[in-house]
């Protein structure tokens, strides 16, 4: 037989409840949040991610990849002095920022994908406050113990055992604060060098900044705010709004089977009343980090950590029945749910949704994994991957040599005195190759004319090999001539064309000769 | 005063604002105390600030600030860094020779990036924007220099300016007035702009350049050499080009040699210093017709 007195009864409340009480005050003071350990499937998984999250943050500056003498050797480096981004093999100068921003629209359109399809996932089991949050939490509870402890503890007065605990859990999450900003700079200079120099006082005085502001983000986010932050300064809960939809998967209290929830239920069945699978155990509040009663419905606090999944799981293992209570459903199939089980009477009858040997209904829907595959999805899952190959083929298929040219505007031509008429251009050579090379730059059309290059020597010509730093743009001033007899008035057509024979690379820029109109 | 009657929202229990827009009610939530806080911060901020920075207004000012900081004193105190930073470029500038500079690309980086803007100051009245000149106002970009077109000679050109009668080391010389001062007669002054036509390819009166040609041998090849290729020592300038100071048709040529117009530049050695001529002399240089 069942034993549902096992099951205690928490003494807990959701944290939005007292705003149905029925006068308000104009501020309402923060009620601070116990959350319980959890233990269970998601409660694993959000461990592994955040192992994983955490250790990519911090290892990948970390990461060494050889580029040759000329390029530095570590595999991710935002290089802002020299304005280059560095990402395992790709390298990104800042005209190819399309490459960013196209990430950046993946990211959005992905995040859009995800939402629909699993709803807050993101804010559940990825985003920095909850994963930088869960780390706090861990700590605060290595030194003040669980939910009912740490609740002792805060009620105790001020006690040599209580300040060493809390000192304790302070310095602690002030560590990873420092750790935290600590890792972020080095994503901008080499590593090993910056957290030298950064130790002996050595670092630039940005560095020491961006670590103070970080250190006190995290610790002021993460390890005080915690649940403020994703209630009152976050959008993306208001955003979530519109991209959930009927279909989507969401952490649901599911009513038409857990209601009437009631205490005692052993006695309840003896007296003739048939209760819902919920013992009001009060678990599911317990371990909610954002402190809210999922069995409200879905709220704007709820993170979807599925914690209050895990804890009820336990508790339906504990009383016999099957898990689920709560679980991830789509709202559709809770409203199918919800009109199969409530009676004429407009209340929940648990006799509706059980068959007599104590199963579910046949009407009763589950989640199905092709509800996955609806328009929708298709469409924002078909934008992603369309961005993605788009940002892959034109990564392969960009040049690393290129020509720019600037015609110069004032004086647009010149008279020479044998009669010629000269333009002057500025010549930008890009050698986006961490080798130096020597690129070829000759004119195309324009017959007779030569041209002459400030800081180059050697005759006019029509061809020159200008040596090109690593990795370097290379500035030159080009003045190109055509003697009298073969000069078009007006505006004549050309080319300066840019060679570099080993990698057989060729780019081409069509500029204009200007002479006079008559 | 009727006590307006509080409107509870149903679903979720929260008291309404009481504004209603078709039909929508904003819930009047109650804002987080922290909230409150931080806003009480700004004020405590403000406090600081105003004491600190100059803030009230006054009859004759504002408060100074304990900090003493000015807008008019950052600018100072940036245009002094700025200053400090250019100071190792412009040293060895200083001591080095125009063409020394020349030689070095980062010296010669520099050099055109100060010898630009101080010319956008000092030069662009006369010679424009872009160093194109304009009738009378030579055009610094080709490759006639009335002077000389080596950086030295530009350098000193500007250093002492061209006919500047105060400066004794400036650019001097004078063509005599032909035609005012009857030294040439109404026919042979048209004869020689006949000659001057011929010799810089352009149409010409056969008959009349060929008795011009004699005329210029005697008056004008001392200065303007031989073959009119001028004589940049004397600042004579070459006639047998496509380049005209003061315009190359006959017309043009006569009333320069009857009654010649004569430019003045003044010395800029003493006003701007020698840093900054070299710096202007290696940017005209590279303009496109340095030699």
């Amino acid at each position: 037989m069942l034993d549902q007195t096992a099951v205690e009864k928490l003494d807990v409340e959701a944290v939005n409840a007292g705003a149905k009480a029925s006068s308000q005050p104009l501020y309402a003071a923060r009620q601070k949040i116990h959350p319980k350990r959890a233990e269970g499937f998601y409660r694993r998984l959000k461990w592994i991610i955040m192992a994983v999250t955490l250790g990519i943050y911090y290892v990948t500056p970390w990461i060494r990849w050889d580029r040759g003498p000329h390029a530095p050797d570590q595999a991710v480096l935002i290089d802002i002095a020299n304005r280059r981004f560095y990402f395992f093999f790709v390298e990104i100068w800042p005209q190819e920022f399309i490459f960013i921003a196209g990430l950046l629209v993946m990211a959005g359109i992905g995040l859009f994908l995800i939402t629909s399809v699993v709803g807050r996932a993101w804010c559940g089991y990825t985003c920095p406050q909850t994963v930088w949050t869960d780390l706090f939490l861990v700590v605060e509870r290595f030194f003040e113990g669980d939910r009912n402890a740490r609740i002792k503890l805060d009620k105790e007065p001020w006690t040599a055992s209580k300040v060493s605990k809390k000192t304790a859990k302070h310095a602690v999450w002030l560590l990873i604060a420092v750790a935290t900003g600590g890792a972020w700079i080095f994503y901008f200079a080499d590593a090993p060098t910056l957290a030298v120099d950064f130790a002996t006082g050595q670092a630039p005085f940005v560095a020491y900044g961006t670590v103070g502001v970080l250190t006190a983000t995290t610790y002021v986010l993460g390890a005080i705010m915690r649940e403020q932050v994703c209630i009152y300064m976050c959008p993306w809960p208001r955003i979530q709004a519109a991209m959930l939809d009927e279909n989507s998967l969401v952490v649901t209290y599911n009513d038409w089977r857990g209601e009437p929830r009631m205490r005692g239920q052993k006695k309840a069945k003896a007296q003739g009343v048939v209760p819902g699978d919920c013992v009001d155990c009060n678990a599911c509040v317990a371990v909610c980090p954002t402190g809210i009663d999922i069995r409200d419905g879905q709220q704007l606090e709820c993170i979807t950590c599925a914690l209050c999944i895990d804890a009820c799981d336990a508790v339906m293992d504990k009383v016999g029945h099957e898990r689920g209570l709560i679980s991830y459903a789509t709202l559709a199939d809770y409203n199918h749910n919800m009109r199969v089980a409530t009676g004429e009477d407009g209340k929940i009858d648990p006799t509706r949704v059980r068959t007599p040997d104590g199963g579910f209904v046949d009407r009763i829907r589950t989640f199905q994994w092709r509800e996955m595959l609806r328009l929708r999805t298709v469409i924002y899952f078909s934008a992603w991957a369309a961005i993605g190959i788009g940002l892959l083929v034109a990564l392969g298929a960009r040049d690393r040599l290129e020509v720019n040219v600037l015609h110069d505007r004032n004086p647009v031509f010149t008279q020479l005195s044998d009669g010629s008429i000269r333009n002057g251009y500025t010549v930008k050579i890009l050698n986006m190759v961490a080798e130096p090379r020597t690129i070829t730059l000759s004119l195309d059309g324009l017959p007779g004319a030569t041209m002459a290059i400030n800081g180059i020597d050697g005759e006019p010509a029509r061809s020159f090999d200008i040596p090109v730093a690593p990795d370097k743009l290379r500035p030159l001033r080009v003045f190109v001539a055509q003697p009298p007899e073969q000069v078009q008035p007006g505006s004549t057509g050309f080319s300066f064309v840019v060679e570099e024979d080993l990698a057989g690379e060729v780019d081409v820029y069509n500029a204009n000769f200007e002479a006079p109109e008559d | 005063m009727a006590e307006d009657k509080k409107d509870i929202d149903e679903i979720s229990g929260v008291e309404t604002t009481g504004h209603e827009w078709d039909g929508i009610k904003e819930l009047n939530n109650p804002l987080p105390r922290w909230w409150l806080w931080t806003f009480y911060a700004t004020i405590i901020w403000t406090i600081g600030y105003t004491i600190l920075y100059p803030a009230w207004p006054g009859i004759t000012g504002a408060t100074a600030g304990v900090l003493g900081w000015t807008s008019r004193g950052q600018l100072a105190e940036e245009m002094q860094a700025a200053r400090a930073e250019q100071s190792v470029w412009l040293d060895r500038i200083d001591q080095a020779e125009v063409t020394e500079i020349a030689a070095d690309p980062e010296l010669v980086q520099f050099a055109v990036a100060g010898g630009s803007s101080a010319f956008k100051v000092y030069c662009v009245q006369c010679h424009g924007s872009g160093a194109q000149g304009s009738p009378g106002y030579p055009n610094l970009n080709d490759d006639e220099w009335i002077w000389g077109g080596s950086l030295e000679e530009i350098a000193w050109t500007i250093r002492h300016g061209v006919r500047y009668e105060p400066d004794f080391d400036t650019r001097f010389n004078e063509m005599p007035a032909y035609g005012r001062d009857d030294i040439l007669s109404r026919q042979e002054i048209s004869d020689v702009a006949w000659y001057v036509r011929q010799i810089s390819g352009q149409e010409y009166d056969e008959e009349a350049a060929a008795r011009g040609a004699e005329t210029f041998e005697i008056e004008c090849s001392a200065c303007h050499g031989i073959e009119g290729e001028g004589v940049p020592e004397l600042g004579g300038p070459a006639l047998n080009d496509a380049i005209w100071l003061y315009g190359g048709s006959h017309e043009q040529i006569v009333a320069q040699i009857n009654n010649p117009q004569m430019g003045v530049m003044p010395a800029w050695g003493e006003r701007l210093g020698e840093t900054t001529i070299k710096q202007l002399a290696v940017y005209v240089h590279q303009l496109g017709g340095g030699q």
